[in-house]
């Protein structure tokens, strides 16, 4: 608009008219002006009345916030200093009280037993008497506490194999880096590998020269203790502990990639699979023979002899497989949630 | 109850307290193994040798080796990383 009339003013035209009606044109410009113009707002009460408020709101709030933070800082600082004192005294007076009363119930406990060995405990009755006179003609197992337990017992030693199958399954679910739908390594399996070798060195010399060394006797030890069971102090349970460990040596000292070429997932889920079913299938037949007075058809052989006892020795390879692949898998899964 | 059963039980208790107080936790780990071991020989004396092996096998070959890699999980082991780091 000003431009177009700056232009207009400029024409000689328009000079002349502007010399001519001089008083006129000035007076009709200020008139159009004053009604082009729009008329002045309205002061509008409320809206300032609101603005106020807003105002009074917003510094109202911003010192409730820095009042706040005054408050969270000086507790910080009473946590770092005197609070932190206070709580860790509490911290000392509960453990010290929890300690000695721990403490006092269990040697009194341990001041009501019966000594050590003494024919008139308790535990002394008749089904020990039966164990230990029964057993070797019963079990044909030289190793009392392997007749006991996967004989006579064999239901709870069941159980136990189930037990630790179900925490390592638990085990899997949690701690396990699955592959995604592409099939490619999921981030974290990338970084858990990452950080699987933070503080151990690739190829260690001394550990892999040592583990070369070891890793068969250990191996040869454990798989002795499981199938000497039957004869010899230990058993399904013990000798797997030890064959894991040196299946965990082997892992350490060789990585994921050479353990992989003999044990997987897969591996493991098989060989669980069918040592708690062979076990799950024997002692469902012996307890259903044994139950119905039937001839169970398994020699026990002669007492001493590798080859005897029945069923014991079967179902201590199945319980040391179990062991083994089930502590192997806990440690790969704490070091690298997956195998 | 002669000597060896004294000094093995006494073991036990400074292992326990051990345990209990050092304030490195892998320190407290390596304690925890020993005591493992001496509870082994303990179950021996005891004439329950299945349960030696076992608490030698399980106590101080197992759960220590768990325990280690629960511990460099949480990035408790304190070794040469801050050497390691400054290497790269």
């Amino acid at each position: 608009m000003s431009k177009r009339r700056s232009d207009w003013e400029s024409r000689p035209q328009a000079r002349v008219r502007r010399w001519f009606y001089k008083g006129f044109l000035a007076l009709d410009d200020e008139i159009a002006e004053k009604i082009s113009s729009p008329p002045p707002p309205r002061f509008d009460y409320e809206e300032a009345l609101e603005a106020q408020q807003a105002a009074i709101d917003s510094r109202q709030h911003e010192r409730s916030i820095a009042i706040e933070r005054l408050d969270q800082h000086n507790l910080l600082v009473w946590m770092r200093t005197r609070g932190r004192k206070a709580i860790s005294r509490l911290y000392v007076a509960l453990a010290l009280v929890l300690g000695l009363m721990m403490m006092v119930f269990l040697l009194e406990t341990v001041a009501l037993m019966p000594r050590f060995g003494d024919p008139a405990t308790p535990g002394a009755n008749e089904v020990s008497a039966r164990y230990i006179e029964k057993g070797l003609d019963e079990t044909g197992a030289v190793n009392i506490v392997a007749g006991m337990i996967l004989d006579y017992r064999a239901f709870d030693t069941l159980g136990e194999s189930t037990v630790l199958f179900i925490a390592a399954s638990a085990v899997l679910i949690l701690l396990r880096i699955d592959h995604d739908k592409e099939g490619n390594p999921a981030q974290e399996l990338i970084a858990a590998e990452s950080d699987d070798r933070h503080y151990e060195p690739r190829d260690d010399r001394i550990l892999q020269g040592s583990a070369m060394v070891l890793t068969p006797i250990i191996l040869l030890y454990g798989i002795y203790i499981i199938l000497n069971g039957h004869l010899s102090p230990g058993g399904g349970f013990s000798g797997g502990a030890i064959v894991s460990a040196g299946l965990i040596l082997y892992l350490v000292a060789f990585g994921f990639e050479k353990a992989g070429r003999f044990f997987t997932t897969k591996t493991f889920t098989w060989v669980s699979f069918f040592s708690l079913s062979f076990y799950a299938l024997a002692k469902a037949y012996a307890f259903y023979m044994g139950a119905n007075g039937l001839p169970s058809g398994i020699p026990l052989g002669t007492p001493g002899a590798i080859l005897s006892s029945g069923l014991i020795m079967p179902l201590n390879i199945a319980v040391g497989m179990v062991v083994a692949c089930t502590m192997y898998v806990f440690y790969a899964l704490f070091r690298k949630g997956g195998l | 109850m002669n000597f060896v059963h004294i000094a093995l039980l006494g073991m036990l208790i400074i292992c326990s307290l051990a345990v209990a107080l050092t304030r490195n936790l892998l320190t407290s780990l390596i304690v925890y193994m020993a005591y493992s071991l001496i509870m082994a020989v303990i179950w021996m004396f005891l004439e329950s040798p299945d349960l030696a092996i076992t608490e030698a096998a399980v106590g101080a070959g197992i759960t220590s080796v768990l325990f280690f890699v629960t511990l460099k999980k949480i990035h408790a082991i304190k070794g040469d990383s801050e050497h390691e780091q400054a290497q790269k």
